[in-house]
């Protein structure tokens, strides 16, 4: 057989130096990827000595007929169970070059070993059984191939001698896999069959075949091409750290793309301070090495700046009239590998680059079956699921779309100590340029409002003694708080303790009561804050002063409640001693309560109070929640 | 980025870099081998000549003479914050292991010892993808609890370069900058950088030298006239032995290297 004839033709020396190419093998569990590796590896002669025989030993041992998979399958349980577990790689050598092979396996149990190793690679083999077709994780395997990025793809239709070599079967097939790869957008290479374990059209064309006119499969990965480094695109820059060596201050990160010269301007995001390059570092050790100039795409570079500007691990390098988007809301596709689903509102760490951000899920725009392709509504993403989500991140994070940088438009989820996901930018709100040259010395609101997620503003609860007032702020308060939000309660009887102990209750201390109230809520919105105020504040006039003092970030809140259901509650006892004569000027009972002619919203605590603090949070959320975005994302 | 030697120098930066600026305290593991050798090599590369962490040589008192001679030389030439622990004895090791995977689990019981003695948080080890098949399995940030234990069965995902590196309480951080090298890229980049070796790994008189180093009584010299790294990179792009089959300790039983991984061997 001729494959023979090319496995025991002599290697050269060369193949063995320049870059090992990468490919993963994938496919639907016992379609046979790791059959095949086996077989790659010993018709190209790539096998250590004593490795056949140690397979037999290990396959007669089980009592299975010979078994390559025992090749990669190194964990006991591997091979105790027949699947393979983790990713694992291997290296073989072909006339042409040397590869890598990552052997992913095709459980779905073990999809993030799959995904592991499927992102080192360069190109793809998708394995698929002749007799089974498309299978579940075939299906999966080749959507996450497109969305890891890997564009160059061979099928193999293995097994072919269980179809008994039959062109026709093998071309429905073919035809349907051709159909599923072009769908989700690849344009697959060639279509081989195959037979692993007899080795038809691995090496050379099988003799069982002579209806197929196409590569063998070691023809359809020579073909394929390196993945080039994107060395002519804009520089991206990572920055991983800074050293401070004597005097010197360096910085240190890898190219994404693009190039790195001595004398170019550079600015680093979302800070957006600038500086020139001064000098490219490097460590000659025992080879003296002339002086670096220039850097490009792939390199991990150590350069010091013109001048000090505070720079800091997470910030991304780019020319100044070539920039990363600045955004803080945008759209991803993106790949869950967590047991616990991912749901609307959850709070992870979003890493692009070096950047840390906490992002939360804003929400789930659709789930999509890798089966059909449809793509459906849902409230939660699975273990291995593929949806399209919008994310908020604060503050802002650079970064590019996919589609334009995918090194810097792709990232990851983290939560606790794991990746918990993969993503890639789809599309992203871009904020008006906001380049931040004062802040050491201020903060804006705007960039308040973005490191917050939310704009400041009081929501002012009025309503009789015993309403609910305070229970209701503090349940609120809770919420918003767990949710990240920046929020504070300003009680109107707390405050009589302190900033306002010299006041009474006639008409004019209340007056003077609220204005101070007002004054106080208002600092701390301006700063940022949801400023829950639980005070009576009996006369309709009290309110409208306060609305006065802090303008359109105002929302007057109704606490509903009659006088006797107060009465009867009575948490302080006030009412009693109201009664008694004991406390004069008390609202309700001997002063009057104008309940709001016109409310922003009226909470009806008659119904369970959980009821309202729900009502309440979904309100504060719908009025300051929402960032003023750009609506075209 | 010029050749594929400088692309897989930049990986390893990149991952040495990542390591020394989220895990802290960090150490690197120094069997004084040739792999070993490379990584700090590449850390005074990362690091522009100097290396910003301790470097653990886990001693067990039966590395050749040799090999004690070049460690003491080059910890001074390379300016290297040394230790030199001793590891506990065989009688410590499990005594269900095979011998000569007792032998190297001292190894892992003195790795032990040095991370709760010295509180590491992460540790530096050069093992590569294509010495051994359960190391081919290997994560290049790969989280171990507080027993040293690898979970094979549930390594986390790691994609494009992104390392998750916040660890739970008891939980220490093998790093592994050369996963991506092979046996072979490993000389050439000897070769190209004039990185010093103990000179076991050249051929004697009688035509013997090691291919892969370890202590005296588990591991064995190969028969080979290479006597230089010229030689032996020729010698390599021929071969089909493979390159740990002088170490007793991964021939004990079909699973024993596996037996030693997972309890924390390197």
């Amino acid at each position: 057989m001729s494959a023979v004839a090319l496995a025991t033709a002599p290697k050269t020396a060369s193949l063995h130096s320049g870059r090992a190419f990468p490919i993963v093998i994938v496919g639907h569990v016992d379609h046979g990827k790791s059959t095949l590796v086996g077989r790659l590896l010993h018709d190209t002669d790539s096998l250590p000595t004593g490795k056949l025989e140690q397979l037999k030993a290990v396959s007669e041992k089980r009592g299975l007929e010979f078994e390559w998979s025992f090749l990669l399958d190194a964990l006991q349980v591997e091979r105790d169970q027949g699947i393979t577990v983790d990713t694992t790689q291997i290296w073989f050598t072909t006339r042409q070059r040397r590869y890598v092979i990552i052997d992913a396996p095709g459980h779905k149990e073990f999809l993030k070993n799959m995904v592991t190793g499927a992102a080192q690679a360069d190109a793809a083999i998708l394995v698929v059984d002749a007799a089974q077709g498309l299978a579940e994780q075939t299906r999966r395997h080749a959507y996450l191939l497109h969305l890891l990025g890997i564009r160059q793809v061979a099928v193999a239709v293995n097994k072919i001698d269980l179809i008994d070599h039959d062109p026709v079967k093998f071309q429905a097939v073919a035809d349907a896999v051709r159909k599923y790869l072009a769908d989700i957008g690849i344009q697959v290479q060639a279509i081989v069959p195959v037979s692993a374990r007899q080795g038809d059209n691995i090496v050379g064309p099988s003799p069982h075949t002579k209806w197929y006119q196409g590569p063998t499969l070691i023809g359809a990965l020579d073909a394929f091409a390196p993945r080039a480094l994107p060395v002519e695109q804009p520089l991206r820059l990572p920055v991983q750290d800074l050293y401070r060596y004597g005097d010197k201050r360096i910085v240190v990160g890898r190219i994404e793309s693009g190039q790195l010269r001595v004398g170019d301007r550079i600015r680093f995001a979302p800070l957006g301070r600038e500086a020139t390059v001064a000098t490219l570092e490097q460590w000659d050790g025992n080879v003296p090495r002339p002086l670096l100039t220039v850097a490009t795409a792939g390199e991990s570079v150590a350069f010091t700046l013109d001048e000090d500007v505070f720079v800091e691990r997470g910030a991304l390098a780019s020319p100044p009239d070539n920039r990363p988007l600045d955004a803080n809301r945008f759209t991803v596709r993106l790949f869950w590998l967590d047991k616990l689903p991912l749901r609307k509102n959850d709070r992870l760490t979003l890493k692009i680059g070096t950047a840390e951000r906490d992002a939360e899920v804003e929400s789930i725009v659709e789930t999509l079956d890798v089966e059909t392709l449809d793509s459906a509504s849902a409230q939660q993403i699975e273990r291995n699921g593929v949806a399209r989500v919008i994310l908020r991140v604060r503050p802002p994070l650079a970064l590019d779309l996919y589609e334009t940088l995918p090194r810097t438009g792709r990232g990851v989820l983290i939560r606790g100590p794991q990746i918990v996901g993969g993503l890639v930018i789809e599309s992203a709100a871009t904020r008006v340029s906001t380049d931040i040259t004062t802040v050491d010395t201020s903060v804006t609101v705007q960039e308040r409002i973005e490191m917050n997620g939310h704009r400041g503003g009081v929501v002012w609860m009025t309503g009789l003694s015993g309403a609910g007032k305070s229970t209701i702020a503090m349940a609120t308060q809770r919420l918003l708080f767990t949710r990240g939000r920046h929020v504070a309660v300003l009680d109107g009887d707390n405050l009589r303790h302190g900033l306002n102990r010299d006041l009474g209750f006639t008409d004019a201390d209340r007056m003077e009561n609220i204005r101070r109230l007002a004054e106080v809520a208002k600092l701390m919105a301006v700063n940022g804050s949801l400023v829950l105020v639980s005070a009576i504040s009996p006369l309709q006039k009290f309110r409208d002063m306060a609305r006065g003092i802090i303008g359109d970030d105002f929302r007057e809140i109704y606490v509903k409640a009659d006088l006797a259901t107060c009465e009867s509650r009575d948490p302080k006892g006030l009412y009693r001693r109201a009664r008694s004569g004991e406390i004069k000027n008390f609202t309700g009972i001997s002063a009057p309560y104008e309940a709001p002619t016109q409310p922003d919203l009226t909470l009806d605590t008659s119904k369970p109070l959980s009821l309202a603090v729900t009502i309440l949070v979904e309100y504060v959320e719908s009025i300051f929640g929402e960032l003023p975005w750009h609506p075209d994302i | 980025m010029h050749d594929d030697l400088d692309s897989l120098e930049a990986q390893s930066v990149y991952i040495l870099r990542e390591a020394y600026s989220r895990i802290k305290p960090l150490a690197m593991l120094w069997s004084l081998g040739k792999d070993s050798n490379v990584m700090i090599w590449l850390a005074k590369k990362a690091f522009l000549g100097r290396v910003p962490f301790p470097v653990a040589h886990l001693d067990t008192g039966l590395e050749f003479p040799e090999t004690y001679a070049f460690r003491d030389r080059y910890a001074t030439e390379w300016d290297l914050e040394l230790i030199k622990d001793a590891c506990p004895p065989l009688e410590a090791t499990d005594p269900t292991l095979p011998h000569n995977s007792r032998v190297a689990a001292r190894k892992t019981l003195g790795l032990k010892e040095a991370i709760a003695r010295y509180q590491w948080k992460g540790v530096i080890a050069g093992i590569r993808r294509d010495e051994q098949a359960t190391r081919a399995k290997e994560r290049v940030f790969s989280p171990r609890d507080d027993t040293g234990a690898w979970d094979f069965r549930d390594q986390p995902p790691e994609l494009w370069d992104h390392f998750a590196a916040d660890l739970p309480d008891g939980v220490h951080m093998r790093v592994h900058p050369l996963l991506h090298w092979t046996e072979l890229d490993i000389w050439r980049y000897i070769q190209r950088e004039r990185i010093p070796v103990v000179p076991l790994y050249f051929a004697n008189a009688e035509n013997k030298r090691f291919r892969s180093l370890g202590e005296i009584g588990i591991t064995f010299p190969i028969d080979s006239p290479a006597r230089d790294i010229e030689q032996i990179i020729a010698e390599l792009e021929v071969t089909r032995e493979p390159e740990r089959a002088g170490r007793a300790m991964d021939h004990d039983s079909e699973d024993a290297f596996e037996r030693l991984r997972v309890a924390g061997y390197m």
